[in-house]
């Protein structure tokens, strides 16, 4: 037999292996769905509130994995975007403000001696966190409230205020320290730009 | 003496604790004004137990421990609770918290208190428990709950209790000056300790720089039958620290994110341990500590037990406050301490130190400079963190990177702050970032949580919508079911002769009404003398034909029923009658058809001419059927028949009447030219129903000893006197007296025709109450009747009226179903036959009584 046969047959016999067992790792380790869409629902402030124009987060995070913009949810804010940034790999972009600002978080307040017990904020909320019955009383479970502001339109009697969430001794926070003056000239180079370009345009 | 480890790092500061230990602890006075925080410790706030208004005694339960890690908090002293609300409390935030006030009375009231007489005859649980409801929670600094601590032996083994003597931090004394003046209250509370843990060995550790205490712990141990050795450590700050101590002493490195009993040892503050003697052994809830009052702007440093509650400036005041000096107060230690802002917040269980500072004592922050990387930091670190590092990932946000640099490792304890040559406020950059991962870690804990609900809900309104579908399939499937039940029982209904001939009349309507819509629309094609006018025609005679098929089909089924009628010995005259009356009219128009075929000289005329003769037979039949019918039952029925008929002339003339008088008034009203005319027809009509009413009458009179010799039973029922009439009469006598009334009040008072009105009113309100009378008279002998059979009349009433609305509706609603044709008429039209049957029948009933 020549070699050159030899070699062909090695050769074929190894591309027949390989693919039976790439074959049957196709079949045994099939991953279902998209798993960057885990990872990018994972980082969505799961508010559910549809102002990016999808009806809940997990929309979204499938339309960012086909190539949807990446900054169009207000309540996460700078520090989502930067967060998917990271993960997809692409610039992080400021927040679109077609779809809204970032503004302070809040919560629903059913002033309740208004409400009319009309259940439409109940079907409204993405996550059931309010609780009431027919011309009963309405509340919201503020624990379990994401202040998506969804509730706020359908009311009847505009009973709903969205409200800013109160600073207790368990969520407050230290404030960052203030960046300390830099003494040594050298180490800011934009103040010695500065200082260079202001002399030249006086010579 | 065992040997002494070191831990990594540490700093020498400045000590200042001399100035505090020269006076022995002395009490605080009683302040006027009491503010207990709730949450004075690590875990869920107490909940208050008590109301604005209500006097406590000291000693007082005021809020109750909930949740696995909390403790109770006490009244400090007697008083009136005067406010549950939020006060300013020692945070570094500054915010205000829930707190209890209490306006105190000055007499300092005990509550009935009394410890245990042997707390090794309790259970061990008991113990822990009573030791919780007393308040102790660990006064160290961090305030965590003790009793949670005394549990740890149920499920690690803990062969070593450190008692934490050491108190590390510059300016504190108050854990020294306890040790002084009272050992034996420690010893106690180590005792305690020692019997719900049951460690091999028990060692205290504490620093070289407080000589005194040291003598005093080892005289005060030399009582114990515990084996409890003192260590004394070098002074090296933070050497106080959990972490630092248990390395000290034992060499051992509790792991990154373990709590020491993880590795068998668990901490005590002595403080804690003094608490627990007392809570234990005296009952004493842990509602006072030892505070030390010091800095350089009070004049009288010194060591204070202070009520828990009592505000700040109280206890300055006590040390002699110099405020012209005062430049900071700090709360806490100078090293992990906070500057607080507002002089009149509380002491709470926690706080061991009041530092009133002057300004040469704690000068402002120099600004802090760049980073040199000079390394000092990392080796001061008792932590072994790298806290440059992690302040450069503080700094640029990079928290998960701190995170992984050991960041909540960091003790806080100030150490890298205090050697940095650049000033850097580096533990403020790691609380920063700490807080910041920490809100971080929550918010992805609510975003899963949000998530969790929200698909959940997803997946609910998924399954109501599926749920919705079923059941409406089912809904769907059991009508069929239904209605496939009811065409078998109808066709099975069809073998019963009586449902036959209902059938075969819903027929043979069905077919007219059919008959007569071709012969409109043929007229009206041969009016537009339209093109399929052939077409129409021959539609037309199809449905002729049908109809007379479902007549001769109806006639022949009604011919049997009537055999099996006459069998029965039940003739139906009605029926008889209107039979009568058919075969009559039948035989008209076939004479009137023979008639205008006779002048036309058509061809038929001679099978007309049979047909008629036929007809004339079966008229005459039916007519003698009727006859014989009507014979054989009572005079009575022939003679009710009559009145009836009577009746309803007498009804008709008299609705005739009224019709016409209501178009007089309006034709006088609007001066119409024919009102005369109408006058006189009105005239004519009222003539009219006086003869037919006075014919009733007569047929009446005539009819009622028969009536009464035939039918004796039925004689009450069938008076003379007619009920409708009588209500009629009533009225209109009611009209016409309210008629009269309303011209009397048009017409002027004093006028004679006002007068005359008058009278007219008067003879009409008694002719009305007459009619009125008798008709009460009549109606209750009625109804006197109808109970004697067991009748009620009124209800009787009702039901005729019901069921009257039933057939009426019904009607309608075939109506509709034969506008859009639909398959259901035929089921519509027996439910509406036997509806009018319904109400046929209660009429019938009814009239017996009327």
């Amino acid at each position: 037999m020549s070699p050159i046969l030899i070699a062909i047959l090695v050769l074929l016999s190894l591309a027949v292996v390989f693919g039976l067992i790439l074959g049957y790792a196709a079949v045994q380790f099939k991953v279902e769905g998209n798993p960057i869409v885990d990872q990018i629902d994972e980082l969505l402030p799961q508010t559910q509130c549809g102002q990016c124009g999808h009806p809940g987060c997990r929309p979204y995070a499938e339309a960012i994995a086909n190539g949807e913009a990446i900054n169009k949810c207000p309540p996460g804010g700078q520090s989502t975007i930067d967060a998917l940034a990271d993960l997809l790999d692409v610039e992080a972009v400021p927040l679109d403000a077609e779809h809204g600002e970032e503004s302070v978080k809040t919560v629903a307040y059913i002033r309740e001696d208004e409400c009319i017990g009309c259940t439409k904020c109940i079907q409204a909320c993405p996550v059931d966190a309010i609780l009431g019955a027919a011309k009963q009383m309405h509340t919201v479970i503020v624990s379990e409230c994401t202040g998506c502001d969804l509730c706020v339109e359908p009311c009847p009697v505009d009973c709903i205020d969205m409200l800013p969430i109160e600073t207790t001794l368990n969520n407050w926070k230290w404030t960052p320290p203030i960046p300390g003056v830099q003494l040594i000239a050298t180490d800011s180079g934009r103040r010695l730009d500065k200082v260079l370009s202001e002399e030249e345009t006086a010579s | 003496m065992s040997k002494i480890f070191a831990f990594h790092g540490g700093i020498h500061p400045p000590e200042n604790k001399k100035q505090s230990t020269r006076s022995p602890i002395r009490p605080a006075p009683v302040p006027a004004q009491l503010t207990i925080p709730i949450q004075q410790h690590i875990g869920a706030p107490a909940k208050p137990c008590v109301k604005t208004g209500d006097y406590v005694q000291k000693g007082q339960l005021i809020a109750k421990a909930q949740g696995r890690i909390s403790v109770s908090i006490h009244a400090s002293s007697s008083g009136t609770v005067t406010d549950i609300s939020p006060k300013a409390v020692p945070h570094p935030s500054g915010l205000n918290a829930p707190c209890i006030s209490i306006q105190t009375d000055g007499k300092d009231e005990w509550i009935d208190h009394q410890g245990l007489d042997d707390y090794r005859s309790v259970p061990k649980q008991t113990l822990i428990e009573y030791i919780r409801d007393h308040g102790i929670a660990g006064m160290g600094g961090a305030g965590f709950p003790t009793d949670v601590k005394l549990h740890l032996g149920d499920d690690h083994i803990v062969n070593t209790l450190i008692i934490n003597a050491a108190e590390c931090e510059p300016y504190i004394t108050a854990d020294d000056m306890l040790i002084r003046e009272r050992a034996e209250q420690i010893v106690g509370g180590i005792e305690i300790i020692n019997y719900l843990l049951k460690p091999t060995h028990i060692l205290i550790g504490i620093e070289d720089n407080k000589a005194h205490a040291i003598r005093v712990l080892e005289d005060a141990l030399r009582h114990t039958e515990l084996n409890i050795d003192i260590i004394v450590v070098p002074t090296k700050y933070p050497s106080g620290g959990e972490k630092q101590l248990i390395r000290l002493l034992t060499g051992v490195e509790v792991p990154s994110g373990h709590i020491p009993a993880d590795v068998g040892i668990v901490c005590q503050n002595i403080g804690t341990a003094a608490a627990i003697n007392q809570a234990v052994n005296y009952g004493t809830p842990l509602i006072s500590r030892i505070v030390t009052v010091t800095g350089g702007a009070v004049s009288k440093p010194q060591n204070l037990e202070v009520l828990i509650g009592t505000p700040i400036n109280t206890l300055l005041e006590t040390a002699r406050i110099n405020h012209d000096q005062l430049s900071r107060l700090v709360m806490g230690g100078p090293m992990m301490g906070y500057t607080i802002e507002n002089d009149s917040i509380p002491i709470i269980k926690t706080s061991n130190c009041i530092i009133a500072a002057t300004a040469e004592e704690m000068p402002p922050a120099p600004p802090a400079q760049a980073c040199i990387r000079c390394g000092l930091c990392e080796q001061a670190c008792p932590a072994e963190l790298l806290p440059q590092q992690l302040y450069w990932f503080a700094k640029s946000k990079e928290f998960e990177k701190a995170k992984h640099h050991n960041l909540f490792d960091c003790i806080e304890c100030g150490a890298c702050s205090y050697v940095c040559p650049s000033n850097i406020p580096l533990v403020q950059y790691y609380r920063f970032a700490k807080n910041e991962i920490r809100a971080e870690e929550a918010e992805q804990r609510k975003a899963d949580q949000a998530r969790l609900r929200f698909e959940a809900r997803q997946a609910r309104l998924e399954q109501d919508k599926v749920d919705k579908e079923t059941r409406r399939k089912e809904r769907a499937a059991q009508a069929a079911a239904a209605q496939a039940i009811k065409k078998t029982t109808l066709e099975t209904a069809q073998t019963n002769p009586e449902d036959q001939i209902k059938q075969l009349k819903t027929a043979a309507a069905v077919t007219r009404t059919k008959l007569k819509k071709a012969l409109s629309a043929l007229e009206k094609a041969k009016a537009e003398s339209s093109d399929d006018i052939a077409q129409l025609d021959l539609q037309y005679k199809q449905a002729e034909h049908a109809a007379e098929e479902a007549q001769t089909a109806l006639e022949a089924a009604e011919k049997g029923a009537l055999v099996s009628a006459a069998t029965s010995n039940a003739p139906d005259i009605k029926q008889l009658k209107t039979q009568a009356a058919v075969a009559r009219t039948k035989l008209k128009k076939a004479q009137q058809a023979l008639k205008m075929a006779e002048e036309k000289g058509h061809d038929g005329v001679e099978t007309l001419r049979a047909t008629v003769a036929e007809l004339e037979t079966k008229a005459a039949n039916a007519q003698q059927a009727f006859a014989d019918a009507e014979a054989s039952n009572s005079s009575s029925g022939a003679a009710s028949q009559s009145s009836a008929m009577l009746q309803e002339a007498a009804d008709k003339a008299l609705q005739t009447l009224q019709k016409a008088e209501a178009a007089l008034a309006t034709a006088i009203e609007n001066n119409s030219p024919a009102a005369d005319k109408m006058q006189a027809g009105v005239e004519k009509l009222k003539s009219k129903y006086t003869e037919a009413l006075s014919a009733l009458q007569d047929n009446a009179k005539t009819q009622q000893p028969s009536i009464q010799q035939a039918t004796g039973q039925q004689a009450i029922e069938r008076k003379p006197i007619d009920l409708k009439a009588l209500k009629q009469n009533v009225s209109i006598m009611r009209t016409k007296l309210k008629k009269a009334e309303k011209l009397l009040e048009a017409t002027d008072e004093n006028s004679a025709e006002a007068s005359e009105l008058q009278q007219e009113i008067t003879r009409l309100t008694q002719l009305h109450q007459e009619a009125k009378a008798q008709l009460d008279a009549e109606e209750a002998i009625r109804i006197k009747a109808a109970a004697a059979q067991g009748i009620d009349l009124k209800q009787l009433k009702i039901d005729a009226a019901l069921a009257r609305a039933a057939a009426t509706k019904l009607q309608r609603s075939i109506k509709k179903e034969q506008e859009s044709e639909q398959n259901n008429l035929d089921a519509l039209q027996a439910e509406l036959i036997t509806a009018q049957q319904q109400a046929d029948k209660l009429t019938h009933t009814l009239s017996q009584f009327e």
